[in-house]
């Protein structure tokens, strides 16, 4: 049902569009040191909620600086359409959120004030952040233009109850195994002759989830999806990784044919509570699963699987989050460096990820929130096993083609026409076209 | 009162009753998965909900600032519609009750907006915003203006296109017994042609209200969380975490309610208003 | 009541009588002063009245140039660039295109241009499928509905709920039943009736083609029924009376009477239809959520895609003004074939 998704793309050029005021403005200015404004990115599943964790935080910010924070929580459908819409009039925020997958386009636009070594140096230098992390804060080979707040990545989780049914003592730790492991657990249990427990759960009418598993087991086979800033998307390996994908639900069928209609993850996570589904592959969940009355009794949670063979190399996810910036048209310039070096701080990361279930980006963010499991492992693979989604403007069109082919795909897929490596790697290639045309 | 034949009352029996099912299946549902508790809308689809409760009408509320949308898309869609139908009013009016050069054109180029594709023109309409944004300070991108302005402008074409059709139905004789006592043409249109119009005046406005009620598109760029109308607002109820498909159904209720029961209890003068555009 | 079936039978009459006079309204058409009154016409008078209809005119006209047609412009103008997110930002110093833009969309060999006509020929079907559904249970209803006294004005009024219905509410409810495993249409396939013996899938493969027409015929067709039955009141009873004393059936009527009669609804109603359904957008955007199947991309979404998603404006604005250029052709011709026709019959 996630019917707007598309609206976002929408929002996103046109807050390209909006950006061009924002570049008349160079530097940023202190003409106004006491107050600031901060656009937050809605975290928790209310917009209220959030106000709760985030109002007591900045009002311990108020009586250290002196500063007086307006504070505005905006849902991510809205954000982007927001920031740079703001930025036309300049009566824009000083300091916002943004998703991290948009921190490449966002910088383009020129509007974003640029963290070079000094900047960085007034939040402890660069060192303090997770060097993937750091990545994510613009376009390979440039000056980063947002830094990291809060962190995510895929896992997998699964539940324990029928894994012990199943007589599995541990969760699957090469993709080989994890298939193995799945069928295990897809059977029919009430003996009407239809499946009805299945080994995996997948969102799959989704095409930013699709592309992040066709991006993750590419990437893990070696798969570069750009040369450069090209698009070379056709490489044998993003085909074997989205033949693999394809394969969970065709050839291996572990995946029931009805996720292809799943549209939101809430369909997912209800199969999962339900007992119908054995694993899940998920980015960082925090408290989400409470909803559904799950504890940390009811699911374990383990790194994702790696991939074994040649060429392949140890790619566990990629590093999802939300990035901080300032913007260019700020009349607080020095203020808005002090919002975000308090933002990253060690003591409000641990109190602010731990309230929203994310993982702090700062090594030195340390606390009891984070020795769960679920964190334990998060940070793990965000050290060892976790790579940037492409760092090119061209990311978002890589991201909404793609996705789109790979749902197709899966359609294809449940309506028993899995489609061969052939025809993907030339529907790859189309696609490398079209972004090329574009750019 | 008039014969029929047998394969004639079969026809219409099998049609009635088939159409009837048609129309009626959805709306039942909606209805019917407006008062199941969310477990039961999850599961296994069933006709006659076991345990029925009002609640999703009660939750649909807090889960999504419904009030707000609800206020926003009745100052948007009201004052849309009042603005088209005065606009509307007087073209139609210059158009039926005069000659002038550039008539034919005007008509034929109010005729084929009717054929632009809305995508073509959503991307320079925002640019265009942006500029009056900039130059003028008057906030067009994510307020409700902006979206008024758009709106008026869509149901226009089809209301001056209906509303010159019903004032040619007019006799003119009455206009020239105005004349001859001397009445200007604004009180002519007023107190003459206009209460004479009722129906067709009716029908143009619910069909702008209906059109600035349930549109997307346009809506989906240009509001922002403060704005949003009740079209796009409903999308919150699928959240990353639940998909509450009952507070949808009930909340696509109440804000359907409103215009369907304007629209059903107005439908005769809107088939009346609307035909006589048609023959024209 | 009975005061609006007045009007409306008046209406008719009035509508034919005008019919008949329009040759000699041409005549006088190009006379300004036609309409003035010659006792009350001095020099200042007729100045001031001379403009009257233009200042009636102009608020009408300068919102439409605003929002339509300087848009309109700017989307012709975005075809002939090279427009993308790169030159969006000074899109009016984006780099001349000329018609590469419209070679690339029209070149159906290349990936661009081979999706369009797919999309086009999808189009095409699923506005065949829609208009001749719509329209033939608009007609069956009316005809139905048209002598009957007994609940006609429940069925009525049940008949234009879908009508009244907004897009979201109506097409989301549908989206709801379509569901592969919780869904109300496989729960009376599978489980009720037997037809299938396990569940389809209505939102993704091929079906979602049919399912789409089904959504968009459901709200449309209570508008060809709206539209039909207001063309039959406007027949009078007497003709059905006396061609029944003549003999004729109820299926006579419809083909000798009742057909003819509604010719100049159907005539606008067709057009009216097509334009609509040509360029539907909110059946697929919300039936399909975030990616229609490729057997149901509808030209709109097509267009959507490249302007918004690969964000090329240069390649979306080309076929949105091909679209454009499409129903010019398409109305244009209707109109010349109808209009001849009519003016045959009458001759």
């Amino acid at each position: 049902m996630r019917v707007w998704s598309r609206a976002g793309a929408v929002a996103v050029a046109i807050a390209v569009v909006a950006a061009v005021a924002g570049c008349q403005n160079n530097g940023g200015a202190n003409a106004n040191p006491k107050v600031l404004t901060y656009w937050a990115s809605q975290q928790s599943p209310s917009v209220e909620r959030d106000k709760e964790i985030l109002k007591p935080e900045l009002r311990k910010f108020t009586e250290r600086t002196g500063i007086r924070v307006n504070l505005e929580v905006i849902p991510f459908t809205d954000l982007l359409n927001r920031i740079l819409t703001a930025t036309t009039s300049g009566k824009g925020p000083d300091v916002i959120n943004l998703g991290n997958s948009w921190a490449p386009s966002l910088q383009a636009t020129g509007a974003l004030v640029e963290w070079d070594d000094a900047m960085m140096a007034r939040l402890g230098g660069a060192k303090r952040f997770t060097p993937v992390s750091l990545q994510t804060g613009g376009a390979e080979g440039t000056t980063p233009t947002s830094v990291p707040l809060y962190s995510k990545v895929y896992q997998l989780y699964y539940n324990k109850k029928l894994f012990e049914r199943a007589g599995i003592t541990k969760p699957p730790a090469t993709w080989k195994d994890f298939v193995t492991t799945a069928r295990k657990l897809t059977k029919d249990t009430d003996g009407d002759g239809r499946t009805d427990q299945w080994g995996l759960g997948v969102r799959g009418q989704a095409g930013t989830i699709a592309v992040h598993y066709a991006y993750i087991l590419g990437s893990a086979r070696g798969a570069e999806f750009f040369a450069g800033d090209k698009p070379a998307f056709d490489s044998p390996a993003a085909v074997k990784g989205i033949e693999q994908y394809l394969s969970w639900m065709g050839k291996d069928k572990i995946v029931n044919p009805s996720d292809a209609e799943n549209a939101d993850w809430a369909d997912v996570y209800e199969a999962f509570a339900e007992d119908h589904i054995g694993m899940m592959l998920v980015q960082t969940l925090g408290q989400t699963l409470k909803d559904y009355h799950l504890t940390d009794e009811d699911y374990g949670v383990a790194p994702m699987p790696a991939a074994t063979g040649p060429g392949s190399k140890n790619v566990g996810s990629f590093l999802g989050g939300t990035n901080a910036a300032i913007l260019k048209s700020t009349d607080n310039l020095d203020g808005a460096t002090e919002l975000i070096k308090f933002l990253t701080g060690p003591q409000e990361q641990v109190t602010l990820n731990a309230a929203y279930g994310t993982i702090p980006p700062v090594k030195d963010a340390k606390g009891k929130a984070f020795e769960t499991e679920e964190a334990k492992i998060a940070r793990q693979t965000m050290a060892t096993r976790a790579i940037p989604l492409p760092r090119v403007p061209q990311e978002t069109q890589f991201e909404t083609l793609i996705g789109n082919a790979v749902v197709n795909w899966l359609s294809d897929t449940a309506t028993g026409k899995q489609p061969g490596g052939e025809q993907i790697s030339s529907a790859l290639k189309d696609a490398s076209a079209k972004v090329s045309a574009g750019g | 009162m008039r014969h029929e034949t047998r394969g004639f009352r079969i026809f219409r029996r099998t049609t009635l009753t088939l159409l009837t099912a048609f129309v009626c299946a959805p709306l039942f549902v909606m209805a019917s998965t407006a008062v199941k508790p969310l477990n039961q809308v999850q599961g296994e689809f069933r006709w006659i909900p076991t345990e029925p409760t009002l609640a999703p009408f009660v939750d649909m509320w807090t889960t999504v600032p419904l009030a707000r949308y609800f206020a926003n898309s009745i100052v948007v869609a009201g004052l849309a519609t009042v603005l088209s139908v005065a606009v509307a009013v007087l073209a139609a009016y210059a158009i039926s009750r005069w000659r002038f050069r550039g008539r034919e054109a005007f008509k034929v180029t109010i005729l084929s907006t009717q054929m632009f594709p809305g995508i073509l023109f959503l991307l320079p309409l925002f640019l265009l915003f942006v500029m009056v944004d900039r130059y003028t300070g008057l906030s067009l991108v994510g307020s409700r203006l902006g979206l008024i302005i758009t709106y008026l402008t869509f149901s226009l074409p089809f209301s001056i296109w209906m509303l010159v059709g019903y004032f040619e139905t007019i006799p003119r004789e009455l206009d020239d017994a105005a004349k001859v006592d001397g009445v200007g043409p604004v009180r002519m249109l007023y107190s003459i042609l206009l209460p004479a119009a009722r129906p067709a005046v009716v029908a143009v406005s619910i069909f702008s209200f209906m059109v600035a009620w349930g549109e997307v598109l346009f809506a989906s760029v240009l509001t922002t969380e403060q704005t949003r109308t009740v079209a796009v607002g409903l999308q919150a109820y699928a959240s990353e975490a639940n998909v509450y498909w009952n507070q949808v159904m009930a909340a696509s209720l109440a804000v359907s309610a409103p215009i369907v029961i304007a629209f059903l209890v107005l439908q005769r003068h809107i088939a009346s208003g609307m035909t006589a555009g048609a023959v024209k | 009541m009975t005061i609006s079936s007045g009007a409306r039978a008046g209406a008719g009459d009035e509508t034919r009588r005008r019919h008949r006079k329009n040759g000699d309204k041409a005549l006088i058409g190009k006379d300004v002063r036609n309409d003035e009154n010659p006792k009350n016409s001095t020099g200042l008078r007729t100045r001031r009245r001379r403009w009257t209809p233009y200042v009636f005119l102009l608020p009408a006209l300068v919102l439409e140039l605003v929002v339509h047609f300087g848009p309109m412009v700017s989307g012709l103008t975005m075809s002939a660039m090279k427009l993308t997110q790169y030159q969006l930002a000074h899109w009016w110093q984006a780099p001349f295109a000329g018609a590469d833009n419209y070679k690339a969309v029209l070149d159906f060999d290349q990936p661009v241009g081979a999706s369009l006509l797919n999309s086009f020929l999808v189009t095409l079907g699923f506005t065949v499928v829609v208009l001749a559904a719509s329209w033939s249970m608009g007609l069956a209803a009316a005809v139905s509905l048209q002598r009957t006294r007994r609940g006609v004005g429940l069925l009525r009024t049940l008949f234009l709920i879908p009508y009244a219905l907004p897009a979201f509410a109506a097409v989301i409810t549908w989206r709801f039943l379509l569901q592969r495993d919780n869904g109300m249409l496989n729960h009376i396939l599978v489980d009720q009736l037997g037809v299938l013996d396990d569940n389809a899938f209505f939102l993704i493969g091929s079906n979602s083609f049919w399912s789409q027409c089904v959504v968009a015929i459901w709200r449309l067709w209570p508008f060809a029924f709206l539209m039909i039955m207001a063309g039959l009141q406007s027949v009078p009873d007497e003709v059905y009376e006396a061609s029944s004393l003549d003999g004729a059936g109820p299926w006579r009527q419809l083909r000798e009477i009742t057909l003819p009669m509604l010719a100049p609804v159907n005539q606008v109603l067709l057009l009216v239809m097509f334009l609509w359904t040509f360029k539907e957008f909110e059946t697929p955007y919300v039936l399909f959520g975030g990616s229609t199947p490729e057997q149901a991309r509808l030209l709109s979404v097509e267009i959507y895609q490249n302007s918004f998603v690969t964000w090329n404006f240069g390649l979306g604005s080309a076929m949105s003004v091909l679209l454009l250029l499409f129903l010019l052709l398409v109305t244009g011709i209707y109109l010349a074939v109808t209009r001849r026709r009519a003016s045959l019959h009458e001759a």
